[in-house]
């Protein structure tokens, strides 16, 4: 059954991980406003549980290329 | 046919030639022993024969036999059984005849080779006799596939000449990307190493995106196809390139020895690893490749980030985004503190404070300084009127002077002519007064 590609609304795995990591670096570094970091903190929050969900989610696809250069679904049981 | 024959020379024996029919041998042995002359005799010939001396002679006549000693036997690998203990047991076989093989475990365990039953193959070994089964058997030191020989010679020279290319260079090897995200495959969509590589994935990386790029991995076709899927594949913009095939032997395997191959791994836009048969086995693409792994599964392994470690690198980010935050609001309450302690020090009840005590400390001044001053204008009093008393007539009393006043004035009497007989007089001396009458006047010379 294969789900829908990754829409530009849902950022992908790699891209949740790598803003989570810049927020951590900003609010370490520690020069912002209170209001700034709690917004901050509440986005990273949202994303670290985004990636969790994304991890747990995370079901193997395999797709094949075909003669024809079309990407299909690759059926390992065959 | 007939053992013994003088048109044995050949270092390659056919197998037809060393049968197992061991009547025609004792009988050829029994020929040959009334031929030898009486300083070989070692046994003397027995009536009956016991099975185990009989088979002690056996052996010994066929391990001293020179031609049997070092010998190269070309067949057919069947009944190959591997077990535990690791020799490695075989029999060779042609279209009219069978030989018994073992290989034991130290050869065997040495040996790049992996033979299997059906191979065409040169057996490298001396014939002995298993004593407890009465069988001879070809006890192997080395084995090879039938014209590997050639190919290794080819492979060697490709190698070569690839390698004084630059090809195989380290400096053009390119590191893999942490987190792939998208990964093409370039193996057989049949082979059992695509099952390996995806229980692999599968197990490190389910999020992983996998798009097989299917080829023939032996053949003639071979080749020209895993190219023309490496080319596929880096169309695809894939993180990373596995080309996979899964142990064979050395002619299965030789599509990955195609020069071709080897150079479109190299061009490869996307760093690929190669993942070619056995640990053993190296191919031109694993030289050619960015990584070799030493097997499919391997490759996988390689190319993806075990999620559990992504699941703790996860959790050591949600640990730090908290510690941040809460730094941040200790900072904060750190900084506040320090400012209410400040304020506190600038409050308008601090100065109110401080100038009640200076009052205070005025107050205590002014009254030391007064104190001190009453007190100086006492001594100054004092000294005074000591000053004064000492000036003062009654003082002179004391040293037995007296003062003589009229009773009824205090006009000093300081002529005797003024005063007249019987008239009273005050006298005031030093300590009280009392009156005298005048009896007479005294007149003096010098009055």
């Amino acid at each position: 059954m294969p789900k829908k590609t990754s829409s530009p609304s849902e950022p992908t795995f790699e891209q949740a991980f790598k803003e989570l990591e810049s927020i951590i670096a900003k609010l370490e570094n520690g020069e912002l406003s209170l209001d700034e970091s709690l917004a901050l903190f509440e986005r990273g929050q949202a994303l670290a549980k985004q990636c969790g969900a994304l991890l747990d989610a995370a079901e193997l696809k395999v797709k094949q290329l075909s003669p024809d250069g079309e990407l299909e679904d690759f059926n390992e049981e065959q | 046919m007939a053992y013994g024959g003088g048109e044995c020379v050949a270092r390659s024996f056919h197998i037809t030639i060393i049968t197992s029919n061991i009547q025609l041998l004792i009988s050829n042995l029994r020929h040959r022993l009334t031929h030898i002359p009486p300083s070989y005799t070692i046994t003397p010939m027995p009536d009956t024969w016991t099975v185990s001396a009989l088979t002690r002679y056996i052996r010994t006549t066929l391990e001293t036999d020179y031609r049997l000693k070092e010998l190269t036997v070309e067949g057919e690998i069947s009944n190959l059984s591997r077990p535990a203990s690791g020799h490695l047991y075989f029999t060779l076989k042609d279209s009219s005849a069978a030989l018994r093989c073992v290989m034991w475990k130290s050869q065997a365990a040495q040996m790049i080779y992996r033979p299997r039953d059906g191979d065409r193959v040169e057996v490298r070994g001396a014939i002995g006799v298993y004593e407890a089964s009465g069988q001879y058997q070809l006890y192997a030191d080395s084995i090879h596939a039938s014209g590997e020989g050639d190919l290794f010679r080819r492979f060697t020279e490709l190698k070569a000449k690839l390698e004084s290319e630059g090809l195989f260079d380290p400096a053009r090897k390119r590191t893999l990307p942490l987190q792939p995200r998208r990964l093409c495959l370039v193996t057989s969509p049949t082979a059992a190493a695509l099952r390996d590589i995806l229980n692999v994935i599968r197990r490190r990386s389910p999020s992983l995106e996998v798009i097989l790029c299917p080829t023939q991995v032996q053949g003639v076709d071979a080749p020209a196809q895993i190219i023309e899927a490496i080319h596929n594949a880096n169309k695809l913009n894939p993180d990373v390139i596995i080309v996979a095939r899964g142990g064979g032997s050395i002619e299965d395997l030789w599509a990955f020895n195609d020069e071709a191959v080897a150079r479109a791994i190299a061009a490869s836009t996307t760093p690929i690893i190669s993942g070619v048969g056995h640990e053993t086995d190296f191919t031109l693409a694993d030289f050619a490749a960015d990584v070799r792994a030493p097997t499919p599964s391997a490759a996988a392994e390689i190319a993806t980030p075990d999620q559990s470690e992504l699941i703790n690198d996860l959790r050591d980010l949600s640990n730090r985004l908290i510690a941040a935050i809460e730094s941040q609001i200790q900072d904060r309450r750190w900084a506040l503190s320090a400012h209410i302690a400040s304020l506190r020090g600038l409050s308008p009840r601090a100065a109110l404070a401080n100038s009640r005590q200076r009052l205070d400390d005025l107050n205590l001044r002014a009254t030391h300084a007064l104190q001190h001053r009453l007190e100086l204008d006492r001594q100054r009093i004092e000294i005074t009127t000591q000053h004064l008393h000492s000036l003062s007539p009654l003082a002179i009393l004391d040293r037995g002077y007296a003062i003589v006043t009229r009773a009824d004035s205090t006009e000093v009497i300081r002529d005797a002519g003024e005063v007249k007989k019987d008239e009273t007089l005050n006298v005031r001396v030093s300590k009280g007064k009392f009156a005298v009458r005048v009896e007479k006047s005294l007149k003096e010379n010098h009055a």
